[in-house]
């Protein structure tokens, strides 16, 4: 087995877009699980969202910022649609519509009758122009041993990562706000926090859409690397982001971005394992694509281990947990 | 149900005319109309009339399922009634928010004490003070904007913590709290909005006999600072030392109201507890001692006769208006 290009694989995983991309998406689930208690099992919907919102407009010539306001507009109405008939009622409401409708939105994009916008199931390529035109960084490869990357995957990187600090800046501040303290109490009590005069259906809003809007840029991140794949979105995604932010714990900071580098250093470590045990014959009875699907099986396995033996996450606040509340 | 044989006397100094079941106010601060509530076949709520007097401590009481949880849910918003309207300080807050109507001046508590687990007692109450500019999403990004406020409302719960004897717990989480101190959480929490109203649901239940004490100082408090106090209560003890005015509900109505003295002694109250064959009078409960709240009216009375024949009585003849309460 080469242990150097299986380390130096998982090791990249640290700085990647993709790596940003789901902290990002994280971040966003931080808001909407972690502080305010609203149940989102859609965030694959916002991300999808932001996909199709900046590439559809890209390829029909758009410059990139109206691209990307794209997206974010696009995200906030899709909030409203959900948060308008379901913020009123239970918590639980939310779950059942958001985990319907990111099925909604993800076979609205497959349909064959969209093919000319959405491309159906071969999705979108070809929109990364308006992106690189910008990249201030001279055409070349820079970087050392396993960080090693031409100038655009530098620009991907850059980016995706300022907007994760930027994201994780906006919760800070946020959340040492009197608002912050709103929303944690809406997941606390929210009767108790009407009786307190605070406009409690406003502000779950307001929190829906911020959430959802850091799940569109996370969507953007996503696709700067790749194509836009509408396979990509399906609820495994929210459940991958369920999963960084419960990893790194939920009403955190940092949680979220150590939450996605852990798990993609975890993802792609046991691949190169696996996939190097296989090719050197020292694993005989699976095949490499039954070695993909049992990294996942070790993500589920993980995701039940975390939430009985740490449910506040590596981050969390272990007295915070200790309360049935 | 008639008040004929009841030892009500008839006139009152809060009243206007006869006392008795909706009896009408010198100064209501809430006047409801009507309310009716039904849950399937069952009317939960049935009120035609019902005023509250401003300033005064009353006493909302009535045997399990009487309706006077639903009332109050009703009034604050929190519950939807079939018919009816209600006033309160002469708006109408019928089919108004549950926000709207803590922002008006109306705020309750909860039988069931909703303490904000996870976050500290500090924070709960910091939740509790209205109009923060750091509430709105933009300008709570910058904390100069609302720095000072900040300070001001974390002065005035630290204030307030203090006076509830809760100030040794101030960076606790409200869920390390014993059931009788989240009692007192909510009650000062609900006091940081500075209502003119506060409505009390059981505030007593599940509090030890030692803190039930310190609350019925903080309850007196409430009315010489000129907040109007309305509570339900089952422990007629407190009923019948600190209240001014007792309603009785039972099935959804109004069956009586009056002084607390002569309510107690009112056939229909003691229908309403007890059924019709107890023939235990309900006064017995307050035969242990004088009650300091008639006491003092009493002597009151002695000092000042010429307010006895004055139309309207009242301890405070003006409660104190909003800005003499912040001096």
């Amino acid at each position: 087995m080469d242990w150097g290009n299986i380390f130096g694989n998982a090791v990249g995983e640290i700085i990647s877009p993709t790596t940003a991309a789901y902290a990002l998406a994280a971040i966003g689930l931080g808001i909407h699980f972690g502080y305010t208690g609203l149940l989102n099992f859609g965030q694959a919907a916002f991300l999808l969202i932001g996909a199709y919102a900046f590439a559809i407009p890209t390829l029909a010539g758009a410059p990139l910022i109206v691209a990307i306001l794209c997206a974010i507009a696009c995200s906030v109405i899709f909030a409203f649609i959900l948060g308008i008939p379901t913020l009123r009622l239970r918590a639980d409401y939310l779950a059942i519509v958001t985990i319907a409708a990111a099925e909604v939105v993800r076979y609205i994009v497959t349909t064959t009758g969209l093919t000319d916008f959405t491309g159906a199931a071969n999705g979108l390529s070809g929109f990364k122009g308006t992106f690189a035109a910008i990249n201030p960084i001279p055409e070349g490869r820079y970087g050392f041993g396993p960080f090693s990357y031409n100038e655009y995957d530098w620009w991907v990187r850059i980016v995706g990562w300022s907007l994760v600090v930027l994201a994780s800046l906006l919760v800070w501040l946020l959340m040492r706000s009197p608002w912050g303290r709103v929303v944690k109490g809406i997941r606390e009590d929210e009767d108790a926090v009407r009786s307190l005069g605070k406009n409690v259906y406003s502000y779950k809003m307001q929190a829906l859409i911020l959430g959802g809007g850091l799940g569109s840029i996370a969507g953007i991140v996503f696709i700067l690397p790749r194509a836009v794949q509408p396979a990509n979105y399906t609820t495994g995604l929210t459940f991958f982001i369920w999963t960084i932010m419960l990893l790194g714990g939920a009403a955190t900071i940092f949680g979220p971005i150590v939450g996605s580098m852990i798990f993609w250093v975890v993802l792609s470590l046991t691949q190169g394992v696996l996939y190097g045990a296989i090719e050197s014959g020292a694993l005989s009875f699976i095949s490499t694509t039954q070695a993909g699907q049992i990294r996942f099986i070790l993500v589920g396995v993980a995701l039940m281990l975390l939430v009985i033996f740490r449910p506040q996450g590596i981050f969390g606040n272990k007295k915070e947990l200790s309360f049935s509340v | 149900m008639s008040n004929s044989e009841s030892a009500v006397v008839s006139g009152h100094p809060l009243v206007k005319g006869e006392v008795g079941p909706g009896c009408a106010k010198v100064d209501p601060i809430v006047v409801a109309d009507h309310v009716t509530r039904q849950f399937g076949g069952l009317k939960a709520v049935d009120v035609d009339h019902l005023e509250i007097p401003r300033g005064q401590i009353t006493a909302l009481i009535g045997p399990n399922g009487a309706g006077k949880t639903t009332m109050f849910n009703l009034l604050t918003g929190f519950d939807k009634p079939n018919t009816g309207t209600w006033e309160f300080d002469g708006k109408s807050l019928a089919g108004v928010p549950a926000f709207k109507v803590a922002r008006a001046g109306m705020v309750r508590t909860f039988q069931l004490t909703k303490s904000l687990g996870r976050l500290s007692v500090l924070q709960n109450m910091l939740l509790g003070a209205t109009g923060q500019k750091g509430e709105k999403l933009i300008a709570s990004l910058f904390k100069p904007i609302w720095r000072k406020q900040e300070e001001e409302n974390t002065a005035r719960a630290d204030d307030l913590l203090a006076r509830f004897k809760l100030d040794a717990k101030r960076e606790d989480y409200a869920a390390s709290l014993s059931g009788g101190q989240r009692k007192l959480l909510e009650m000062a929490r609900a006091l940081m909005s500075k209502p003119e109203l506060i409505m009390l649901d059981e505030p007593m239940a599940g509090v030890n006999p030692a803190l039930t004490q310190s609350l019925l100082g903080h309850i007196k408090n409430l009315k010489s600072d000129g907040t109007t106090v309305l509570f339900v209560e089952h422990d007629m003890h407190m009923v019948t030392h600190i209240s001014d005015w007792v309603v009785v509900m039972a099935e959804g109505r109004v069956v009586a109201e009056g002084p607390p003295e002569s309510v107690m002694k009112d056939p229909a109250v003691i229908d309403a507890y007890l059924g019709a064959h107890h023939d235990e009078d309900l006064g017995d409960l307050m035969e242990d001692g004088p009650n300091p709240v008639l006491e003092a009216e009493r002597k009151a009375r002695e000092a000042h006769p010429e307010i006895e024949e004055s139309p309207g009585w009242a301890e405070n003849p003006t409660p104190p208006t909003a800005e003499e309460k912040q001096a």
